[in-house]
């Protein structure tokens, strides 16, 4: 296949994390979505490699893959910590930024 | 060949993304989202990255899913709300997505960059093995490859801070002992 | 010593005696501020006293000396110094301000003995006779304009010395107003003068007029007429002399001292002083006198009408200030300075004379309740009615000879000044009539009610109340305390004992034909003068005058005593035929009345249309709308912080994919 194609299912697939990143409210499925979005940014770098014949794409997905397990630990710590303190789960209530 | 193996992989990453946009149940969307994974792996066979499809099975669909799994069950799968607080951002997602797609589309498909819609050249055998993957980052890469396993560290680190429980700070009493 | 070195200790004796007491207040036991004020002044009174005996050693042509402490600005050709001018007028009116103040001093330790604001009181008139040390020993104009303000800003505080009375501060507030119109008139003519002669010093000024002006050149009759309104304003003449009978409402030294002896002559003293424009000037020197006569008309008038005892004194002050005005206008210096003093006399006398009635009748101030006081007050009586009989121009008193004079001198000048002549004589005999109407209504007559009860040893008390308004007040601080009379009190009789004898024979030191003390010693001064060295009546022509005046003081006092003794009712059935006359001249001719239509209205109406339309709308909107303007952008702003975190990430990709558009167009 030629290496558009999956350039432009990429761009589809973050463009529809970034949908889900603004229309749920489930702090959960929000980063979920942000998982959407780092998956396709990888399938565009894997295929750029391909296209190039250079590996360094696929160092580079390797990496974002560490970076996204990292961000998923803590954020799902938050998640936690919030149900422990019997927070909500439910973005709009965290309204602290309010001014 | 080729051709439906790629759209085999495109329906099912697409389908696990709008499922886990979808889904109201969030224990629903964890498991699209590991189907969208699975779907991506397979992609990423196709061009030839196959230790990259490895870990993307072993560890993101693995690891990082299950954990996904237990904070799903632990927390509970609270369904939200219908009713939206922000007036018009049930119109505005969809609209910016949109216009996102279209405009990376554009530079995709309108580009002068050549050599775009062929296959790309000719690979070596070993192209996106471990062996070669292994060499890149102990050779070239050294640097990032530290700096990842770093990022690992502080980021288990906090994890246990931020969720850890602290003497007389947590709503529920402590049926177990000191933590 | 040299007479400045005397003058200058004039100076530093009152304004040591104000910061004695004033810093010290809380620490001078029971009424020694009263004694240090007066001690202050009695040793101002000593040195004025070295000062003359030392300048009178020296030779004629020497006795006009200057002393300067210091050079107080130099710029742009404009050299001031703190300098004193010290000739034989700023020592005559050194003795009298000095010596009529020592004597009121006195007084006041007795009447204020029981005042709350004592110390306040003597701090203030230490501080208002230093400042008139000042104006009549200054040396250039800057310095008498320096003195002129303090003069007006001591009157303003006495006057409203009672102060948590509201006709007290209205009425300080009216004197001071009328008396900065009088300074901004005085500082023109000083502005003028430096203009035209580029110099403010006295000597040097008076030296260059004669070259640099023409006579009645116009820029010289204007600065005249400017010194005339400065001099005016002070001295209580037409139109600014409605601040004067309001000006009773202080305590009753303050009267005598102020608004009689001292500070009402500094018109005087400042047209004496700047007789050299004047005589150039001679239109607005007639000007001047024939307001003096109009004004010394009027108030002879008015003060055979008012009731109120304090007032009548103060209309009979500005009418004779008149007849200074007139003398120092028409050229008779020296008679014009023989009457400031023994006017300073006799003036100061009745004050304190009324003070020991009001006292008696426990503040009341209405001359149609007080009746028959002669065997109560017997000090009072014969004292107030030396008084009367100096001011009436009883034959032998210092006001016979002394008024007398001024009017013989217009007759000398001849021409239109035998208006003045007449008129003076129509003031005089009118003078007579309300001196003697005081007298026999206050102490002839049966006691009324106050007197009755003092006879038998009490002296009457009343809930104190304001003489004007009748409304209730106490004793705390800022209104009188308790009243003092002259029998029982003796500095008030000491002080006013010495007065009596002053009155009666001071007018001793300028008979003519016999004596011409104060001629001979003023002489220095106005030696440059042309009427001063030329005009001199025969001493004949003076006798007759003298005769003439005495008659009608005479005539004078006969007329009140068949209206006020012999005849009872026919005051009465006098106001009711001509009742239209008798209400003009109780209402003042309306001057009030007149200044409040053309000054204070138009001015108020223009101040509250500034405020209203103005300030509110142009100023205060202005401002606020500049507020508004900002506060609702801030308002417009702050929606965008609404806290829902979607929101900001809806932001966030929509200024990425704004920011991907701009690229994508720019770079096709």
């Amino acid at each position: 296949m030629a290496v558009e194609w999956y350039l432009v299912l990429s761009a589809l697939l973050f463009a529809i994390g970034v949908c889900g990143v603004l229309i749920r409210r489930s702090p959960l499925v929000i980063l979920l979505c942000l998982e959407l979005m780092l998956n396709g940014a990888n399938l565009a770098l894997i295929a750029f490699s391909r296209n190039a014949g250079n590996e360094e794409g696929q160092m580079f997905a390797l990496v974002v893959m560490v970076v996204a397990a990292c961000e998923v630990v803590v954020g799902l710590g938050l998640i936690v910590a919030m149900y422990r303190r019997r927070l909500p789960l439910n973005v709009d209530f965290m309204r602290g930024l309010r001014g | 060949m080729v051709e439906v193996a790629f759209f085999a992989g495109a329906i099912g990453a697409l389908g696990g993304a709008i499922a886990v946009i979808a889904l109201r149940n969030p224990f629903y969307s964890v498991l699209a989202l590991v189907v969208h994974l699975v779907s991506l792996a397979g992609l990423f066979l196709l061009l030839y990255a196959e230790f990259v499809a490895a870990v993307q099975i072993v560890v993101y669909a693995g690891a990082v899913m299950v954990l996904y799994v237990f904070v799903a069950s632990y927390v509970g799968g609270a369904e939200e709300p219908l009713w939206e607080p922000i007036p018009g951002q049930r119109l505005l997602a969809p609209l910016l997505a949109a216009a996102l797609f279209i405009e990376l589309s554009i530079a995709v498909l309108g580009t002068a960059l050549r050599g775009l819609d062929s296959e790309g050249p000719k690979l070596d055998t070993g192209f996106g093995s471990p062996a070669n993957i292994g060499e890149l980052f102990l050779e070239r890469f050294l640097i990032a490859f530290e700096a990842a396993s770093l990022l690992l560290l502080i980021a288990a680190v906090g994890a246990v801070v931020l969720a850890g429980r602290r003497r007389g700070s947590d709503a529920q009493p402590s049926a177990e002992g000191s933590s | 010593m040299s007479p400045t070195t005397y003058a200058w200790l004039v100076i530093a004796f009152p304004l040591a005696g104000c910061i004695v007491v004033a810093l010290g207040w809380r620490a001078w036991p029971g009424r020694l501020a009263g004694w240090i004020g007066t001690g202050a002044i009695f040793a101002s009174f000593v040195s004025a006293i070295g000062a003359m005996v030392m300048l009178l050693d020296r030779p004629e042509d020497a006795r006009e000396l200057t002393s300067s402490l210091y050079q107080y600005g130099s710029a742009a050709g404009l050299e001031i110094e703190m300098g004193i001018l010290v000739d034989p007028l700023s020592v005559f009116m050194t003795l009298v301000i000095t010596g009529v103040s020592t004597l009121i001093h006195l007084y006041s330790v007795a009447y204020m003995w029981t005042d709350r604001g004592y110390s306040r009181y003597f701090s203030y008139l230490n501080f208002f006779v230093f400042s008139m040390l000042l104006l009549v020993l200054a040396g250039n104009f800057a310095l008498l304009i320096v003195g002129w303000a303090f003069v007006g800003f001591a009157s303003y505080a006495l006057i409203s010395f009672w102060y948590r009375r509201n006709t007290a501060t209205t009425a300080g507030m009216k004197a001071f107003v009328i008396n900065v119109i009088g300074d901004v008139g005085l500082v023109l003519a000083a502005f003028f003068i430096f203009r035209e002669l580029g110099t403010f010093d006295f000597v040097a000024a008076f030296d260059a007029a004669p070259e640099s002006f023409a006579s009645n050149q116009g820029v010289l009759v204007l600065i005249c007429l400017l010194i005339l309104v400065g001099a005016f304003a002070k001295s209580a003449q037409l139109p600014l002399h409605t601040w004067l009978p309001d000006a009773m409402e202080g305590p009753t030294p303050v009267s005598a001292l102020i608004h009689a002896a001292t500070m009402v002559t500094a018109g005087v003293y400042l047209i004496a002083r700047t007789y050299p424009f004047f005589e150039l000037a001679p239109t607005a020197a007639d000007i001047s006198a024939f307001i003096g006569l109009a004004t010394l008309l009027f108030a002879a008038t008015v003060a055979l009408t008012v009731t109120d005892l304090k007032r009548v004194i103060a209309y009979s002050t500005i009418s004779q200030i008149g007849y200074m005005i007139v003398a120092v206008s028409i050229g008779a210096y020296a008679a014009g300075m023989f009457h400031l003093m023994s006017h300073a006399f006799f003036k100061a006398l009745l004050f304190m004379g009324a003070g020991s009635v009001i006292s008696a009748m426990a503040g009341i101030q209405d001359m149609d309740r007080m009746r028959g006081f002669r065997r109560a007050l017997p000090l009072t009586t014969v004292l107030m009615t030396i008084g009367a009989l100096a001011l009436a121009a009883f034959p032998g008193t210092s006001g016979f000879f002394s008024k007398d004079e001024i009017l013989g001198f217009a007759e000398a000048r001849g021409g239109y000044f035998w208006i003045i002549v007449v008129g003076g004589y129509l003031g005089a005999l009118l003078t007579a009539i309300y001196s003697f109407r005081i007298v026999f209504r206050v102490f002839g007559g049966e006691p009324c009610k106050e007197a009755r009860s003092l006879e038998g040893g009490e002296q009457y008390h009343a809930e104190p109340v304001n003489p004007a308004t009748g409304e209730q007040e106490d004793t705390e601080i800022g209104f009188p305390g308790k009243h003092w009379i002259a029998e029982r009190a003796w500095p008030m009789a000491a002080a006013m004992t010495v007065l009596a004898g002053l009155a009666l024979v001071g007018g001793y030191i300028q008979v003519p034909g016999v004596d011409d003390l104060v001629t001979k010693f003023l002489t220095p001064t106005f030696e440059a003068s042309a009427l001063f060295e030329e005009v001199h009546e025969s001493t004949s022509a003076a006798w007759i005058g003298l005769g003439v005046g005495g008659a009608l003081g005479l005539l004078g006092i006969a007329i009140a005593y068949y209206l006020y003794i012999a005849n009872p009712e026919a005051p009465a059935r006098g106001i009711e035929r001509a009742r239209r006359v008798h209400t003009f001249l109780l209402h003042k001719w309306y001057f009030d009345e007149a200044q409040d239509a053309l000054v204070y209205r138009p001015v108020t109406a223009a101040g509250r249309f500034a405020n209203s339309v103005f300030e509110r709308v142009v100023v205060q909107g202005l401002v606020a709308g500049a507020v508004g303007v900002v506060r609702s952008a801030g308002l417009l702003v702050r929606g965008a912080q609404s806290g829902f975190v979607r929101s900001y990430a809806a932001l966030l990709i929509g200024g990425f994919a704004a920011l991907g558009l701009y690229f994508l167009i720019a770079s096709s």
